[in-house]
């Protein structure tokens, strides 16, 4: 049972070792000189300005709980496409009814115009 | 058997309608019109009720039981929500909230209160629960201008999450104490083993989430904040149909474990201490408040202590009794609270004082003012009598009788305040200008007020129709017929 | 000591790094971090426990949305003081410390049983009862009409969403 995970965690240790190899090689090796000029936040970027917390808008959050919403649905589709098959036009149906109550959420959200950015 | 979808009609067609009322208001955003649809809803669904009075049996897989006391709960439920919304919108108007969505959000509320009071299996309590709450969460917070508003919704929800977070491991234990998810086939197989402490730790917790909802002592914290901060007609609807529907689940849940219930003497004595603990903790707070909302808000306290009562006697009477109490409740606190909303939003007048000669002015609505508070006092021969007296009765017979003189005396105690205001309205002259209601308003409450004298001097037609509602919950192991 | 053994000790100490690194951060955004690699550690237990399904929606949904939401709330409150954040010992730290240790004695007296508590097993195998294949089977049958009826319950969620956190919020026309 655990053995049928081996090759997920294999790909999480590859995943782990590849990262921290690769940034500490590139400490190690990498030819470093150093001038004023280079050491700026961005060499030919823009001059930063203040802090880099600053407080965002609400409306990133009423978008991430409305894909919160969604995101859940997702969730129920899964275990009926595993074997969609199996259940036939019935369960085809009571997946459609499912989606079709949540698209009426999404037409409010759309015609409240939550999702516009003005 | 009667078909599935036949049998929860009311439910089905509740939520359905909630869809088109949210199509209607994302194609026309107009709350005036939304309200309408939302009143017919309610008007339709507690319809279907009526006229499915007789179809019992269990739907969907055993999901739902639907019987007498289903329909019958799902009519206060209505009534609640079709009272509370037809008072709502000069009181909305005034503040600068008339939204359509809080006429779909109470709506919808109305549909988990109805999953609560049907629900065979928890998984639907705890969707209708959530249902419920969520949209009171929302209702309470519906003031997004206003500090106290914002307040009391964070207030409901924080514990509201806590309580029903309870309540959830509360199931999870149960599941794992009984392999078993349906609330009859628990109880049978309790009865063929016996009840383990995981049973009884994870019954615990389910009581507890549903003391919460009806704001029993200790529970009770949150609910004068509340009250208090949130728009005064979804007060009104927290209160009388948010706790009608805690108190179906509860009888729900105690009836299907009756027989185990019944040879507990731990049981009786705990849930008798809470009961006596919420009347007496209500009644002294509400003495306290010089705010009209606070005062509703610690006698809903208080009144949720009497209709425990019925719980403690945990027979059929009692629960007969609580039904019958939680609709003459729905009629006089939401015509309290509709009052106080209608003066509220006027010039801001909360305090008793503030009511000063009202009869001299509005006699109509003083008068009904005067009905309400007498029959929240238990004052006979008002409906708010017949059900204390309903309730006390059957923990007599269930030989609790230090409970209920405990409960007449806590009532006696409870006319002091409710008389306060009776005298300001009638006894005193008015002090600054007339108080201007719309007319339409008064006659309405003057209806409302009608209804409450007419349940207290012919209550038992209705009796008789609430004992025979509890038939079908008694029978926890049959499949309907 | 088995391999599954290995696993729960090391995602066991995981969620334990990951719980203090959570609480003691002064940073709120490391905070949060830690906290997706205690979700992240809590989903490999439920693989364990043969929850498939529980796993993969625990790395969906907490993992990757609700820690949006944690992280847009962090950084809408500007919590820029740090140093303000720090909180004395107080009343309410000492509750919670106190209802902690009746926690810890619980867990200790639970562990310390001589016969463990009866939890009741059903006709199926856990491996069956965690596949996603049989939650979908009982989801389209026994379960159809809370299904159903949960569609509500997001709408209701959507409603309430914009209600309350939509800007410009506006009441409609009078009629």
């Amino acid at each position: 049972m655990i053995e049928s995970y081996l090759p997920i965690f294999a790909q999480i240790v590859v995943a782990i070792v590849l990262g921290v190899l690769l940034s500490t090689l590139g400490v190690l090796i990498g030819p470093k000189r150093k001038t004023a000029q280079k050491l700026t936040t961005y060499e030919s970027g823009i001059e930063p300005v203040g802090a880099a917390k600053e407080r965002v808008s609400v409306k990133y959050y009423l978008v991430a709980m409305l894909f919160i919403v969604f995101d859940i649905e997702v969730v129920f589709m899964y275990p009926w496409a595993v074997s969609f098959r199996e259940y036939g036009i019935a369960g085809l149906l009571s997946m459609v009814t499912f989606a079709l109550l949540l698209l009426a959420g999404y037409f409010y959200i759309i015609k409240k115009g939550a999702l516009e950015w003005d | 058997m009667p078909n599935d979808y036949l049998l929860s009609l009311p439910i089905l067609a509740a939520a359905g309608w909630s869809v088109l009322l949210i199509i209607l208001e994302a194609m026309l955003s107009r709350a005036a019109l939304t309200r309408v649809f939302a009143m017919l809803g309610f008007a339709l669904v507690g319809g279907l009720s009526v006229i499915g009075f007789p179809l019992q049996g269990l739907a969907f897989s055993e999901m739902l039981r639907i019987g007498g006391f289903q329909h019958f709960a799902n009519i206060i439920f209505c009534l609640s929500g079709l009272l509370v919304v037809a008072l709502s919108e000069k009181y909305l108007d005034d503040e600068n909230v008339h939204y359509g969505e809080y006429y779909i959000v109470a709506f919808i509320s109305v549909v988990g209160m109805m999953l609560l009071a049907a629900a065979a299996n928890m998984a639907i309590l705890f969707i209708g629960l959530e249902m419920m709450s969520i949209a009171l969460y929302v209702l309470a917070g519906l003031m997004r201008r206003d500090v106290r508003s914002n307040e009391a919704a964070m207030k409901y929800f924080l514990l509201g999450a806590f309580a029903s977070g309870l309540l959830l491991y509360g199931i999870s234990l149960i599941y794992g104490a009984t392999g078993e998810l349906a609330l009859h086939k628990i109880a049978i197989a309790i009865q063929t083993g016996s009840a383990s402490m995981l049973f009884w730790i994870g019954f615990g917790l389910l009581i507890t989430g549903f003391l919460f909802k009806i704001s029993a002592v200790p529970f009770h914290q949150w609910t004068p904040d509340v009250y208090d901060g949130s728009p005064t007609p979804a007060a009104a609807f927290m209160s009388t149909g948010a706790k009608a529907a805690a108190f179906s689940a509860l009888i729900v849940v105690v009836t299907n474990f009756s027989t185990l219930l019944q040879n507990s003497p731990t049981w009786s004595l705990v849930i008798s201490s809470i009961a006596l603990a919420t009347m007496v903790v209500g009644n002294i707070a509400a003495l306290a408040q010089e705010n009209l909302k606070r005062m509703l808000a610690y006698s809903s306290v208080a009144h949720a202590g009497y209709m425990l009562v019925g719980i403690a006697a945990a027979t059929p009477d009692g629960y007969s009794g609580i039904m019958f109490y939680t609709l003459v409740y729905t009629l006089m606190n939401i015509g309290a609270f509709g009052v106080v909303a209608l003066l509220e939003s006027k010039e801001n007048l909360l305090l008793a004082s503030d009511y000063a000669g009202l009869f001299k002015h509005r006699p109509m609505l003083a008068g009904a003012m005067a009905v309400f508070m007498l029959s929240l006092a238990g004052v006979p021969p008002l409906g708010g009598f017949i059900g204390k007296y309903k309730v006390f009765a059957a923990a007599v017979d269930a030989k609790l009788t230090w409970l209920a003189l405990a409960g007449v005396l806590a009532s006696a105690v409870s006319a002091y305040y409710y008389l306060r205001v009776v005298y300001f309205m009638f006894m005193r002259d008015p002090v600054g200008e007339a108080i201007s209601a719309p007319a339409t308003s008064s006659l309405a409450f003057a209806l409302i007020a009608v209804a409450v004298v007419l349940l207290g001097v012919f209550p038992t037609e209705i009796l008789r129709i609430t004992d025979a509602a509890l038939k079908f919950a008694q029978l926890p192991t049959q499949t309907g017929f | 000591m088995d391999v599954s053994g290995i696993l729960f000790v090391f995602l066991g100490a995981q969620i334990i790094v990951a719980t203090v690194g959570t609480v003691w951060s002064r940073n709120p955004v490391t905070s949060a971090l830690f906290l997706v690699l205690n979700f992240f550690a809590l989903g490999g237990l439920y693989l364990l426990l043969e929850a498939q399904f529980i796993a993969v929606v625990q790395v969906i949904v907490y993992a990757g949305a609700i820690m949006v939401l944690f992280l847009f709330t962090i950084m809408l409150l500007n919590l820029d003081n740090e140093r303000a954040l720090a909180e004395k010992f107080d009343l309410r730290k000492g509750f919670a410390v106190l209802l902690g240790g009746v926690l810890l004695v619980e867990l200790l007296y639970i562990i310390g049983l001589k016969t463990p508590i009866p939890i009741k097993q059903t006709a199926l195998t856990t491996v069956q009862l965690g596949e996603a294949k049989y939650i979908g089977r009982e989801l389209l049958t026994n379960f159809l009409f809370p299904f159903e009826i949960v569609s509500i319950l997001l709408l209701l969620a959507v409603v309430g969403a914009i209600v309350l956190a939509k800007k410009n919020f506006t009441t409609s026309p009078k009629s």
